[in-house]
């Protein structure tokens, strides 16, 4: 797919982050310079401290750069503040994390509805389950869910509200490589069929194999940046 | 400093607002009983060594006139091991600087030496020499409010004649601790004074030369009582004895007694309450960071560590908190009680004060918080010993959360994610959530248990004072007089309505049950002291029978339409049955009313009064006033405006002091309940809530959520707190039901509102400062971990 063709979704320029100061600063970004496409799934890959989770916390409104700029469809994030993100989030955003962050007191519909309750147009809680094959789950809470499938939830919950873009912290980090496969499906088939423009955080290099573009992290920059011919599909992945 | 106790110190440091917060609550506790059992150890030593140096009396007795001779067979009853005989009258005072008269108890003094009972404690000047008739002790208290000195005189009309007194010394009394003037609640030490004469100078003045109208006796240890009263009543009777009585029936001795018993009252309901809610909250904290800690628990035994090594770790812990809060109570109780004596001096009057708080009451009250914060914390410290490492290291078990109970479910969809969170949360912990539930309606409860009494007594002035009362001013004569009595009152200045009355002490007997009385005779007309029922109408006496005060009814279980035997204790001593027509709801004082005619009937007199009620024109006060200091036979004056501006004053003075100490502690237990259990559960959900955040939820839609389970467990407090506060007042309204009076159990709306208001605004603003903790979520560091 030829992504200058496509609309671009988030444009990141020139992106350092700094944490700290003087002799304890830590430079977590250093110029970073990317651009996101609609309906595209980009894999951001690199070892664990290369900066690609600052760089998707910054991209999803949970964390401003100490410099440069990163507008979504032409609008300046770095200009907004705490409430301004919060409404981005609320509307543009969905987020899968590592450790599924899904509330504990709901069942897996509830976690779901918990979005869809803030969403502007979003879809019904029982769509997104089933989205992620997981109707028949729905009425249990996470406790009573394995770990592949409360990553599922977490997914459903990310997509349900419709969101522009879809972005996944090591969603496969705490799962076996069979589970893992199965939460890359849900993921895929999302980005498929919704046309979500998402990115992927993995230090797994075969799951790169399943993007449409692949952006390797490095000691907080960008070392690499390539173009898969053609999609995997999860199934064929294997580590 | 070895590395566990810098790890203590830190998490206290860490820990500090709530280690604060529950220091606090532990303080009131630990503050409330030292001051309480500390004073009241105080007043009961100081009262026993002054009753005891300065011989207080056991029985007392008054007659209408004996001879001395008597004294010899009084001396004779079984048990008895003193007696004392000596002359009492009532005067009225005229005093330099004050328009209304002022009325006196004058005693008399042995003319040499100490009195056998009841002596009293000089404080400035001298006795009064034999046979000198202008000399007197004044009581202290009159003399301060005057700020009387030996060589200043006073004008007083005593036996109907108007004499001028010089003060000779000034002195306390054992039998005036609490010095009011009959029928008085509150002391008024400008109007009721205590005066002593010489016993032959008085007897000259009252004629009552070799004769005695009033007797104290002691009595030996383990001796009868109610047996040495019944001797002594059959001795006393032929001479108008109108019934002997102990220590629990004289005044002052009453009114101490009832203060000793609130303290004592305070002492075991009060410091349980603060100290129950600061084992919960230790509770909860200690419980959180027991399970914050898991993992350091597994770490410290892993690498070593015994079990009791990491148990008396956490326990120190605990014990910083309570040692704190012990000290912090110590030093406050002490200072409390420091200020309370000083207000107690000003009601009771001693020659000294032992206020010493006691190493039993320090200790006591100290091992008391230590052992409620151990009944707190034990089972999170015994967790802690035997959680086994390898266990430890392991994250725990996550929640299991249930759909709740039959009711929710059924609401089931209805209900927003976001409320099922807040109701699953509270089922999940359900005996937390009853606890935090409990803790704060006490919080509640403190504070109606203490302000309903201003709504109890605002009931009773009202009763007493504006439906019952309604006269200016009340006159009672030193005996019964002639009806003449009554036009010569009617002739004074200003005077446009004189209601007389006809007073008679009486013994009230049903079946075995017996108590002494007075039955008032008023005129079927009165309208401005007549008694009213239970319908809050004045009642109209009947031609014959008795209206009966509806609690002496109660102590003598009668009812309406029963015949009460009537045993008059003056005059002939007429005695019969008498039926009850009415029962009266009086609220001060405990008598009988009848007909006035119908009494003067029962009594086989002419008519006859014992006083009358006034009502007077403002305009002619002090005339009226100035009158009124030089009538003849004059035993009490009651002016009912003065009468309702004492009560009223010495009630700011108390009741309000109490009132705002307690605000201030239900407003700590609510800051501290609300306080503790928001941070508990801001970080328990502190992941929960941040990933909340990070979906998109506003700052208000999480610190709802956080905070939507505390305002529900509050919202059910309130209610829960009136209730158990008006329970507790009625508790306390039980045992504040005598003949002197009865508080009656009155809550206003207000004072619900007051005390619902007072917690939710702490509730409130502890809210305030959570939700601006929800402001410092670390979005990013929540998602990283696992909890």
């Amino acid at each position: 797919m030829d992504t200058s063709e496509k609309a671009v979704t988030f444009r990141a320029a020139g992106i350092t982050k700094v944490y700290g100061e003087g002799d304890a600063a830590v430079h977590a970004l250093r110029g970073v310079d990317v651009e996101l496409h609609a309906g595209e799934l980009v894999v951001l890959l690199g070892p664990s401290g290369s900066g690609k989770s600052t760089f998707l916390n910054i991209l999803g409104g949970l964390d401003v750069p100490t410099a440069g700029t990163v507008s979504f469809r032409g609008q300046d994030l770095t200009a907004l503040d705490d409430n301004g993100l919060t409404e981005f989030r609320r509307r543009h955003v969905g987020f899968v994390f590592q450790f599924y962050n899904l509330v504990p007191s709901l069942t897996a519909r509830e976690n779901v509805a918990l979005v869809t309750e803030i969403a502007a147009a979003p879809m019904d809680p029982a769509e997104a389950l089933g989205l992620v094959e997981l109707d028949p789950r729905a009425d249990h809470f996470p406790a009573e869910l394995s770990g592949g499938e409360q990553q599922r939830v977490a997914i459903a919950r990310a997509i349900a509200k419709q969101p522009d873009v879809l972005l996944c912290d090591e969603p496969t980090g705490a799962l076996d490589s069979r589970t893992g496969v199965v939460v890359l499906e849900a993921i895929e088939r999302v980005n498929r069929e919704l046309g979500t423009c998402t990115a992927l955080i993995t230090h797994n290099a075969v799951i790169a194999d399943m993007a449409d573009r692949v952006i390797a992290f490095a000691d907080g920059q960008v070392v690499e940046e390539r173009r898969n011919t053609s999609r995997k599909a999860p199934a064929e992945l294997a580590w | 400093m070895r590395a566990l106790d810098r790890k203590l110190i830190r998490d206290l440091w860490h820990l500090r607002g709530q280690a604060l917060a529950i220091a606090l609550v532990l303080a009131c506790g630990v503050a409330m009983s030292v001051m309480a059992l500390g004073m009241l150890r105080s007043l009961e030593q100081t009262r026993d060594s002054y009753y005891e140096r300065y011989r207080f009396a056991d029985v007392f007795a008054h007659v209408k006139r004996a001879p001395q001779r008597l004294t010899r067979r009084l001396a004779e009853v079984p048990g008895v091991a003193a007696v004392d005989t000596r002359v009492s009258t009532a005067a009225t005072l005229d005093v330099a600087g004050m328009s209304e008269p002022a009325t006196a108890r004058v005693l008399s003094l042995p003319g040499r030496g100490e009195a056998v009972l009841n002596d009293i404690a000089m404080r400035v000047g001298r006795r009064p020499a034999p046979g000198r008739a202008t000399e007197v002790v004044v009581g202290e208290a009159f003399a301060e409010a005057h700020e009387m000195v030996p060589g200043d005189t006073v004008r007083a009309t005593i036996n109907g004649v108007a004499r001028q007194l010089t003060v000779v010394g000034v002195a306390l009394s054992p039998e005036y601790v609490y010095a009011i003037g009959p029928g008085s609640l509150v002391p008024d030490d400008r109007r009721f004074a205590v005066l002593w004469m010489e016993e032959r100078a008085l007897a000259a003045v009252t004629d009552m030369t070799g004769a005695f109208n009033d007797v104290s006796l002691a009595l030996l240890p383990g001796a009868s009582e109610p047996a040495a009263i019944a001797a002594i009543d059959r001795l006393l009777e032929p001479f108008g004895g109108t019934g002997a009585y102990g220590r629990d029936r004289q005044t002052s001795n009453w009114f101490l007694d009832g203060e000793m018993k609130e303290l004592a009252s305070m002492a075991r309901l009060v410091p349980p309450i603060f100290l129950g809610v600061a084992a919960f909250l230790l509770n909860i904290v200690v419980g959180r960071l027991v399970a914050t800690q898991r993992e350091q628990i597994g770490l410290l035994k892993a690498l070593g560590y015994r079990d009791m090594a990491v148990g008396w770790h956490y326990g120190k812990l605990v014990g910083s908190i309570v040692l704190a809060g012990s000290l912090l109570g110590l030093g406050t109780g002490i200072w409390f009680g420091r200020g309370l004596a000083e207000l107690y001096t000003q009601f009771f009057r001693f020659p000294f004060l032992h206020y010493e708080i006691g190493a039993p009451v320090i200790v006591g009250s100290v091992l008391v918080a230590f052992a409620a914060a151990a009944l707190g914390t034990v089972a999170a410290l015994r967790r802690v010993v035997r959680l086994p490492p390898a266990v430890a290291m392991q994250p725990p078990a996550p929640p299991r959360y249930r759909h709740g109970p039959g009711v929710l479910a059924a609401m089931g969809r209805a209900l927003l994610p976001s409320t099922h969170m807040i109701f699953r949360h509270i089922f999940r912990w359900p005996l937390r959530a009853a606890l935090t539930t409990v803790s704060l309606a006490m919080a509640v409860a403190v504070l109606v248990a203490s302000m309903w009494m201003i709504d109890a007594v605002d009931l009773m002035l009202d009763v007493h004072f504006h439906q019952s009362n309604r006269q200016d001013v009340s006159v009672a004569f030193t005996g019964p007089l002639g009806i003449g009595a009554m036009h010569e009152i009617a002739r004074l200045p200003g005077v446009r309505r004189v209601e007389p009355f006809r007073s008679v002490p009486v013994r009230l007997s049903f079946g075995h049950r017996s108590r002494r009385s007075a039955i008032t005779g008023i005129a079927p007309d009165a309208v401005l002291s007549r008694p009213i029922g239970a319908d809050a109408e004045p009642l109209v006496p009947p031609p014959e029978g008795l209206m009966l005060s509806s609690w002496l009814a109660g102590e003598l279980g009668v009812g309406r339409g029963d015949w009460l035997h009537v045993e008059a204790m003056e005059g002939r001593r007429p005695a019969r049955a008498l039926p009850v027509t009415a029962l009266v709801e009086d609220v001060i004082g405990a008598e009988a009313t009848m007909d006035m005619a119908a009494l003067n009937r029962f009594m086989g007199e002419g008519p006859s009064i014992s006083g009358a009620h006034l009502l007077s024109d403002t305009a002619e006060t002090s005339r009226l006033y100035h009158r009124i200091k030089d009538l003849p036979a004059v035993a009490d004056i009651v002016i009912m405006t003065q009468a309702l501006a004492k009560v009223r004053e010495t009630l700011a003075e108390n009741l309000l002091l109490m009132t705002t100490f307690n605000i201030g502690f239900a407003g700590l237990i609510a800051f501290g309940v609300v306080y503790n259990a928001a941070q508990i559960a801001l970080s328990e959900r502190a992941r929960e809530l941040a990933s909340l955040r990070v979906l998109g939820f506003r700052r208000r839609e999480v610190s709802f959520i956080l905070l939507g389970e505390l305002a529900i467990l509050a919202l059910l407090a309130l209610p829960i707190g009136c209730a158990i506060g008006r329970v507790l007042a009625w508790a306390m309204s039980l045992g504040l039901q005598s003949d002197l009076y009865r508080v009656p159990l009155v809550v206003e709306p207000a004072t619900y509102g007051t005390a619902i208001a007072v917690v939710a605004a702490s509730a409130l603003l502890c809210g305030g400062l959570i939700v601006r903790r929800v402001a410092g979520l670390d979005l990013v560091a929540v998602l990283k971990t696992r909890e």
